[in-house]
């Protein structure tokens, strides 16, 4: 029996969930059930029924988020549901419990996927490998396998069920850890998640000049990125820094202004569909990555595409 | 306080991949291998917190003896001594089992590891290892710390920031924004050379996977230069010709 994982973001489903059920449920060739900690807002588990989910553990009873506790939770979850096969989305927390869950329900473990099974022989995988630069097929060779995959990687696939949902009441367990406090950017798009991120870097100078910058994400609904220079310099907060030691993205539409193209920066994008690249050095490696290129400067450039995306 | 720091080997940044024997193998001809970057600031974080805080800090690597001269780099940068954990590093789950029988043989009051690895990106081995131990596991952090017995630690979480204390022992993953990595000093190098790296075996583990070929990214089409004059031109392709934007 395959499963998911679906992470709940403050009551809401993600597109990342939402693509972990249809993976599933294509691999299971039918639905699936879900699992979850803490109660969904009305009408979320109907978009898990949209793509495949016809029943939804929901595990009450659990405080803040503890990797320890919350994986032991979902283990008896799994246990309960019968789930031999686990999808859940690569985010933060899936990297925090699905290791976790992996050993309490013995496991093989296969993080970064990014696309379906081949079963035609076992049980193998598409994995990204070097940080973008390669890919791997893995063969899990446990009877027990959980699969976490890319955001981004497969589609969503409808599949129309009725939901059934379950409550679990999750034993009271004492946490090892404690949350001191948590802030989120409110209202932003989470880089891994992205269909379309617009990155910068040393070609804009200056911390200063990053309103142009996020005027056009804003315009096109995208995330913002940058070079490992300008996380480095403080221009801007590491968690932007995307590159081989930063976030590995893989957007619908990559666009890069003012960045050269080192091989360690094409590494962590070179799997987004379309990329443009913007500089104004012809030389540039970007141009050689690229489907799109203006040899320009971006204090020229930026401004027309700007105005370009608002007369729509 | 004694801390662990888990060290895996990989090619260096600039390095470019290629595979060989039919795209079964990673091509190590000519690579430079480093300690891996995430690893390297935990390696840092946890002298850092020995120097505040006393203690001592040992260095685990999974890998055979071509591993050795890297490992001393990290005896030459200030660890007290080295495990060599005599054995191909399979994969994350290979490799948590390996340090989690070191752990319970010697004791630690804190083990680090990388958020992943640079070559093979599982990121898994901090929370196997947290699992394997029953001990809290903390992934991510960007800022590490020792106070009243507790460890504080601020992480990375899907679009935010955390913070967060754990009891101890606890195992945590180092990411980036953690402290600046710290160049060996000559003197560091030479008292590398006499610092104890011992060699164990490996024991055995049940296989969870086996890595069968390897691929390449596609390489591009040549690139469509749009006129910098006209640039506004672009969002105009992307949007009727490439479809990619509403």
């Amino acid at each position: 029996m395959t499963g998911i994982y679906a992470e709940n973001s403050e009551g809401i489903f993600k597109k990342s969930v939402l693509e972990a059920a249809s993976y599933a449920s294509k691999i299971q060739n039918g639905p699936v059930t879900a699992i979850c900690v803490g109660k969904p807002n009305d009408g979320e588990s109907e978009k898990l029924a949209k793509y495949g989910v016809n029943k939804l553990i929901v595990i009450d009873g659990l405080n803040a988020f503890d990797a320890q506790v919350y994986s032991e939770a979902v283990t008896k979850a799994i246990a309960h549901a019968g789930i031999n096969t686990l999808v859940i989305a690569n985010t933060y927390e899936a990297k925090s419990i699905a290791p976790r869950i992996a050993v309490g329900m013995n496991a093989s473990l296969a993080t970064n996927v990014i696309a379906y099974p081949d079963m035609s022989n076992g049980f193998t995988v598409k994995r990204g490998v070097f940080s973008g630069k390669g890919f791997a097929y893995v063969k899990l060779e446990k009877t027990n396998k959980i699969v976490a995959i890319t955001p981004n990687s497969t589609e969503l696939i409808e599949n129309n069920q009725s939901i059934a949902i379950e409550n679990m009441v999750a034993e009271q367990s004492n946490s090892s850890t404690q949350i001191i406090s948590t802030s989120k950017a409110a209202g932003k798009i989470p880089l891994t998640e992205a269909e379309v991120v617009v990155s910068a870097g040393r070609g804009m100078k200056g911390p200063e000049n990053w309103g142009m910058v996020e005027e056009l994400a804003d315009l096109l609904g995208a995330a913002t990125a940058c070079s490992k220079p300008v996380s480095d310099m403080g221009w801007r907060p590491h968690g932007e820094h995307v590159g081989q030691t930063g976030i590995t993205i893989k957007p619908n539409l990559y666009i890069a202004i003012g960045i050269s193209g080192a091989i360690q920066h094409l590494a962590g994008v070179s799997s987004s569909k379309v990329i443009v690249a913007i500089n104004k050095d012809p030389e540039a490696p970007f141009f050689k990555a690229a489907d799109y290129g203006i040899v320009g400067d971006a204090f020229e450039v930026l401004p027309q595409l700007i105005q370009a995306a608002k007369n729509h | 306080m004694k801390i662990l720091v888990c060290m895996s080997v990989v090619p260096d940044t600039t390095t470019k991949i290629t595979f060989t024997e039919n795209n079964t193998q990673f091509n190590t001809q000519g690579v430079q291998f480093i300690i891996n970057p995430y690893d390297e600031l935990s390696l840092t974080k946890a002298l850092e917190l020995t120097e505040k805080n006393g203690g001592s800090v040992t260095v685990a690597t999974v890998g055979l003896a071509d591993a050795d001269a890297v490992i001393r780099k990290a005896l030459a940068i200030g660890a007290n001594d080295a495990i060599r954990i005599n054995a191909e590093a399979k994969d994350g789950q290979f490799v948590a089992e390996q340090i989690a029988a070191i752990v319970k043989a010697n004791g630690y009051d804190m083990v680090l590891t990388g958020r992943e690895s640079i070559d093979y990106n599982g990121g898994q081995v901090c929370s196997l290892l947290g699992a394997m131990l029953s001990w809290p596991s903390v992934n991510v952090c960007t800022q590490m710390d020792i106070q009243d017995g507790k460890a504080i630690f601020e992480r990375d979480i899907d679009g935010g920031r955390q913070s967060i204390s754990s009891s101890l022992p606890v195992v945590a993953s180092a990411q980036k924004d953690l402290c600046e990595p710290r160049i060996p000093n000559m003197k560091g190098i030479m008292a590398a050379r006499t610092k104890p790296l011992q060699v164990v075996e490996a024991i055995s583990v049940e296989n969870n996977s086996t890595y069968s070929l390897f691929e390449s990214p596609q390489a591009k089409q040549a690139v469509r230069l749009i006129d910098a004059g006209q640039a506004g031109q672009l969002i105009d392709i992307l949007r009727n010709e490439a479809k990619i934007i509403a």
